[in-house]
Formats: C-alpha cells, sequence, structure tokens
C-alpha cells in the first residue's frame, strides 16, 4: 500500500516536472526538413553485380524529381548492381516495343527499365514502369503507382525496391527509414530520414542529450533515452501526431527500450531496486514494471526475437559484458557469446537466426554477426570505434555508427561484409542509428 | 539500540577512511591533504566555467551555504574511478563522508548522485557502468547516515563528458561521480 502510494507520488511529481520541462523542448513536427542533408558514399562492392539500365521515364524531366536518378542511384548504393549507361539511344525506349534488344545486349544490360509519367486529371501522376529482361526479351515486372509530387521520391523508392526484388531475389529497403541522433555544439536532435538519407525531419530537438531511439513494429513510433529531466527517462513518441510521453521515469534511471514484435510492450532497464535490471512495461506507460532478470550485476540492451519468445541481453554477470538470452516470460540466462572479453550491443535478424553486435578486438570496437546454430562469428568492419549496429529490415544491410576524423558518422556494410557504405549528414555528430521497419506508407 | 549500531558503524568507516594504518600517522595525514589539494585543482577550472562560485556581495547573512564555500569540503564534488571499477578510493572518502554528514544533519534536503563512464564502448552498457559508480557513491553515503531517501542515484554514461579527449586523461576525467544538489 504505501508502496503504491510513493508511486503516484512520484508519478505526480514528474508529470509536474515534465510539464516545466516542455519548455526546454521544442518538438519539430513533420514540415519543414532539418536543414542536414546526407550523402552516401560507397566503398565496396558486391563480387557479382547485376548489370541493369535505367531508361530515363518519358515526361519526368518536368517533374521536381527526376524518378530514375533516384531508382539508379538506390540500385547503384546497395552494390548488387552495375549501372549500364542508357544514352544515345533512337528513338529513346518508353514502351517495350520500342526496345531494342540487341543494343541492350551489345552494352550488357541484363535488364532494362523503361517507363513514362503523364498527369491525371486528379492532379497527381501516373507513373508506369516495366522491368524488362533483355536477354529473354520478356516482361520481369510492370507496375502502375499514381502519386502526388511530395510521394514522387517515395515511388521511385518503390520502384527501386521492385527491380532489387525481381533481380536479386531479396526484399527492397529503399522505402524504408531510419532514425538516428544529430548532436551540434549542445544541441540534440532526432532524426528520420529516408533510407538513403535524403528528406531528414527532427522530431526532436533538446539541449540535453537523446539516445537508443527504437522503431515500433508498425513505425509509427520511436521509442527513446532523453536526460531533459537531468536522468535518463524512456520515452515513446508518435511520429504521426508528434505527442510523446515518459513511459519509463522510475527513481533512478530508465534506458534501453526495447519493442516487443506486437508493440504493446517494452523491455527497458531500469535501477529503481539497484543495479541495472531489465522490466517489462507497457507500451503506453500504463501498470507497473515486470522485473525480468534477477542478477546482481548489470544486465541492459534487450532486444526481442522476431518470433517474440526470447530476448537477447548484455550482460556483465560472468565478468565483462557478455551476450546472453532468456525467454521472454523471464527465466533462466543461457551466454550465446564466447569469443572475446567484450561483446555488446545485440540485435536480431529479421529472421531470428543470426545477431548482429559490437565485439572488442584488442581495444578496437568492430559490428560482428553471430549465427544462433553455428555459433560463428563474422567480424564485419575494421574502423574500430563501431557502435550501435542495426539490421535493415530485409537482413542484407547493418546500420551503425561510426567515427571518421573525429566526426560521428553512419555507416552500413551488409551482412556478408563485402558492401560498405557512409552516410555523411552536412553539420554536426550523427549518431544511434535505428532502421525503420517495412511499412506502407 | 539501531543508533548506537549506526553510530558505531559510522565511526568505524570513518575511522577507516581518515587514515591508512601506516607507522607515521602524521605522514598519512599529509598525504590526506595532498590529495585534498589536488582534488580541489582539478576541480577549478569546472567552478569557473559552470558558475556555481559563491557570491558573497549578496550574501546578506553571515552563515554562507556550505555546499557553495570553496572553503568547506562540502564544495568538492566529484569522486573518480579507476578503469572498470566503481570503488570509491581512498582520498575521496573524506568528501563522501563529509556529505553523508551534511545529508545526515539535514534531514530535509534531498541529492543526486550523476555517475558517468568514459566514452568506449556501448554507450548502454557505458550508462549502466555509470550507474553502478553512483550507486557506489550512494550505498558509502548511507551507510555513514545520510537516509536512502535522501539521495537518488542516476547515471549520465558517456553522454555528458567533463573532457572532451579521446586520451587517458580524459578518459579518467570522465570515470567520475557527480554529487548535485537542488539549487546546484
Amino acid at each position: 500500500m504505501i508502496i503504491q502510494m510513493q508511486f503516484h507520488a512520484e508519478t505526480m511529481r514528474n508529470i509536474m516536472l515534465n510539464l516545466i520541462r516542455t519548455l526546454t523542448v521544442s518538438l519539430l513536427l513533420a514540415a519543414g526538413s532539418a536543414g542536414a542533408a546526407m550523402t552516401i558514399e560507397i566503398v565496396g562492392a558486391g563480387a557479382n553485380q547485376i548489370p541493369v539500365a535505367i531508361v530515363p521515364f518519358r515526361a519526368e524531366e518536368g517533374l521536381s524529381q527526376r524518378l530514375t536518378t533516384v531508382v539508379a542511384a538506390d540500385l547503384a548504393r546497395s552494390g548488387l548492381f552495375r549501372m549500364v549507361d542508357p544514352g544515345g539511344m533512337n528513338p529513346v525506349p518508353y514502351e517495350p516495343e520500342q526496345l531494342n534488344y540487341g543494343q541492350w545486349k551489345a552494352r550488357g544490360a541484363e535488364a532494362v527499365v523503361i517507363g513514362s509519367v503523364t498527369k491525371a486529371a486528379d492532379g497527381r501522376y501516373d507513373i508506369r514502369f516495366r522491368v524488362m529482361d533483355a536477354v529473354k526479351q520478356t516482361q520481369i515486372a510492370g507496375f502502375v503507382y499514381f502519386a502526388t509530387e511530395s510521394q514522387l521520391r517515395l515511388t521511385a523508392h518503390k520502384i527501386a525496391d521492385v527491380i532489387y526484388e525481381k533481380l536479386s531475389g531479396d526484399t527492397g529497403v529503399f522505402a524504408t527509414r531510419i532514425a538516428y541522433v544529430v548532436k551540434r555544439g549542445r544541441n540534440y536532435e532526432l532524426h528520420v530520414a529516408d533510407a538513403d538519407g535524403y528528406g531528414a525531419q527532427s522530431v526532436l530537438s533538446s539541449n540535453e542529450p537523446i539516445i537508443s531511439p527504437a522503431w515500433s513494429p508498425d513505425g509509427t513510433r520511436l521509442a527513446y533515452v532523453s536526460f531533459e529531466q537531468k536522468k535518463p527517462v524512456v520515452y515513446v513518441q508518435s511520429l504521426v501526431t508528434g505527442a510523446r510521453q515518459p513511459v519509463a521515469q522510475f527513481r533512478g534511471s530508465n534506458s534501453a527500450p526495447a519493442w516487443s514484435p506486437d508493440g504493446k510492450r517494452l523491455v527497458v532497464t531500469l535501477t529503481r531496486d539497484g543495479g541495472s535490471q531489465l522490466f517489462t512495461i507497457n507500451a503506453d506507460g500504463s501498470g507497473a514494471p515486470l522485473r525480468l532478470t534477477q542478477s546482481s550485476a548489470i544486465d541492459t540492451e534487450a532486444n526481442f526475437s522476431p518470433d517474440g519468445q526470447s530476448i537477447l541481453f548484455t550482460s556483465d554477470r560472468g565478468g565483462g559484458p557478455q551476450i546472453y538470452r532468456i525467454p521472454a516470460a523471464g527465466g533462466a540466462a543461457q551466454r550465446v557469446t564466447f569469443e572475446g572479453t567484450y561483446n555488446v550491443s545485440p540485435r536480431h535478424s529479421p529472421d531470428g537466426k543470426s545477431f548482429t553486435f559490437i565485439q572488442r578486438n584488442g581495444g578496437r570496437f568492430n559490428v560482428a554477426v553471430q549465427d544462433f546454430a553455428t555459433r560463428q562469428v563474422q567480424v564485419l568492419t575494421d574502423g574500430g570505434i563501431d557502435e550501435s549496429p542495426s539490421f535493415a529490415p530485409n537482413g542484407k544491410i547493418i546500420l551503425y555508427a561510426t567515427e571518421i576524423r573525429g566526426r560521428g558518422i553512419l555507416a552500413a556494410v551488409s551482412s556478408d561484409g563485402r558492401i560498405k557504405q557512409r552516410f555523411t549528414a552536412d553539420v554536426g555528430d550523427a549518431r544511434e542509428p535505428a532502421w525503420s521497419p517495412v511499412v506502407n506508407k | 539500540m539501531k543508533r548506537i549500531i549506526l553510530a558505531l558503524a559510522a565511526a568505524a568507516i570513518l575511522a577507516a577512511c581518515s587514515s591508512t594504518p601506516t607507522k607515521e600517522q602524521e605522514g598519512a595525514a599529509v598525504e590526506d591533504r595532498n590529495a585534498a589539494a589536488a582534488a580541489t585543482a582539478q576541480q577549478k577550472p569546472q567552478t569557473q566555467t559552470t558558475g556555481p562560485t559563491s557570491k558573497p556581495l549578496e550574501s546578506s547573512s553571515m552563515s554562507g551555504d556550505p555546499l557553495k564555500d570553496p572553503s568547506n569540503i562540502l564544495s568538492k564534488r566529484s569522486v573518480y574511478f579507476e578503469l572498470d571499477s566503481n570503488v570509491v578510493k581512498e582520498e575521496f572518502k573524506p568528501v563522501v563522508a563529509a556529505h553523508a554528514r551534511y545529508l545526515q544533519q539535514n534531514r530535509g534536503v534531498k541529492m543526486t548522485v550523476q555517475g558517468n563512464a568514459d566514452e568506449r564502448g556501448s554507450r548502454e552498457y557505458n550508462l549502466a557502468l555509470g550507474q553502478r559508480r553512483a550507486d557506489a557513491v550512494k550505498q558509502a553515503m548511507q551507510l555513514l547516515g545520510a537516509q536512502p531517501d535522501q539521495i537518488e542515484s542516476v547515471s549520465f554514461g558517456e553522454e555528458k563528458p567533463k573532457a572532451t579527449g579521446h586520451d587517458e586523461k580524459s578518459w579518467s576525467e570522465n570515470r567520475r561521480a557527480d554529487l548535485a544538489y537542488p539549487n546546484d
């Protein structure tokens, strides 16, 4: 009874403090670019690149955004494709019957993408495209999109997703988004951008640190840790309305939010009972936390398996930090990493068969992947100060934070380690990236 | 009875803090003072930049705030730690003891112990390491008479470094717990 009353008193006090502190934290919603364009530099390339020609669509030069430029950039960035020069064809093909397959074969193209844009009666754009097999001379895919001016870039990403999927066999992730934190001077901003780094929007600006953003499974909310109350508190913010609420602000520190696959619960690290331990809470902040681990060590950085059955986390119960697994309902922990003395920040692959994490080797921190079944570890990067890895929703790319010449940047590596990308922001330090799930926007 | 046990425990811990069992007590005392002086020197730049310095002109009362009096040990607010350690070192025990005593004598005062960690490795794991340091200082203060509800231990992890360099000198500055009062 007494405990319950204290809990209420603390909640009330926190609500009051929160109201006061709202003054120092401004929400920047939807409209307005964050003023920080990101450019992506590809460092490696796949072993077998598929040669593909993307012919500029008919009438796309009148658009604010040239669709095929975005499509070609997406495909090239993946490292899986080689762009074949589409120029100098007479006539320029927009329809299958205009294709001279012999010329495309001579240029080495295995596939040719053609299309056209027309303005529909309702003011939207009618965008249709086809992926043609240059060797078999057949259509591989053909789609029509209706898009408003502001949806052109997204439409281009969706076209790139179709091409990627048809030619590589894997799900495309060009039409997804990434969240990350930018630090500029003493200001911290939580950004959401397209997966290619364009269209960055600041969804939260604060003069205190922000860490550990995590996407809800439906892609509509972000959980994160903010220090605006002069201590770490876990918030959930809607990307639709911009509304945010503290969901874990207990005595002590509150951090490391991880969503359950159904989006209803979060596992967080709380210190309210002493030590850093894992607790399950409701994602709307209701109810009392349920303690998940019972150790006298540090237990943190939880991450649900895609099927929701188990949780990976970092613990130093055996001395140094290692990765452990427990049933989602709680129970005995099983150690899963054995190589090296420092293994942290586990994140499951989307198929649940492996996980990525940070491994320290001789003072260097690198992105690694471990297979659950074989326990085989592959170290994917050699930068030395890598942090916060997370899988793209197709499991093919791992996004992480690193540093170049003292500046924080985002980088990505293919899950086989072959293709590397760097996302470079105009200004400030970028860090704490998280890749969104695939959602229909 | 409980009070006597507490007093005995406090006395025992304070005794342990004040000196090490060497042959020359004088020498040990001098060593402690040197350590205290070193701690003051380390703190000076922070005092200058963050601003909580004493303001004698505005103070009408003869008894100023002991927490802000530079000549009072209570103005020392930082406890430094070794790598991967949450052990409160000998040289910082007098500071911890003084704050514990202050809390014991001012039951209405509540404060925060803010743990910090160096920048290397996972941010969340470092947050937990900072928490462990804050918890260690809180626990020491409770043993010396402060009440649990007077102290909230929290962590800033590697997020609010005092030194921003990327070398051992900066890292050692950031392996730290700070004692913060509401009016700081």
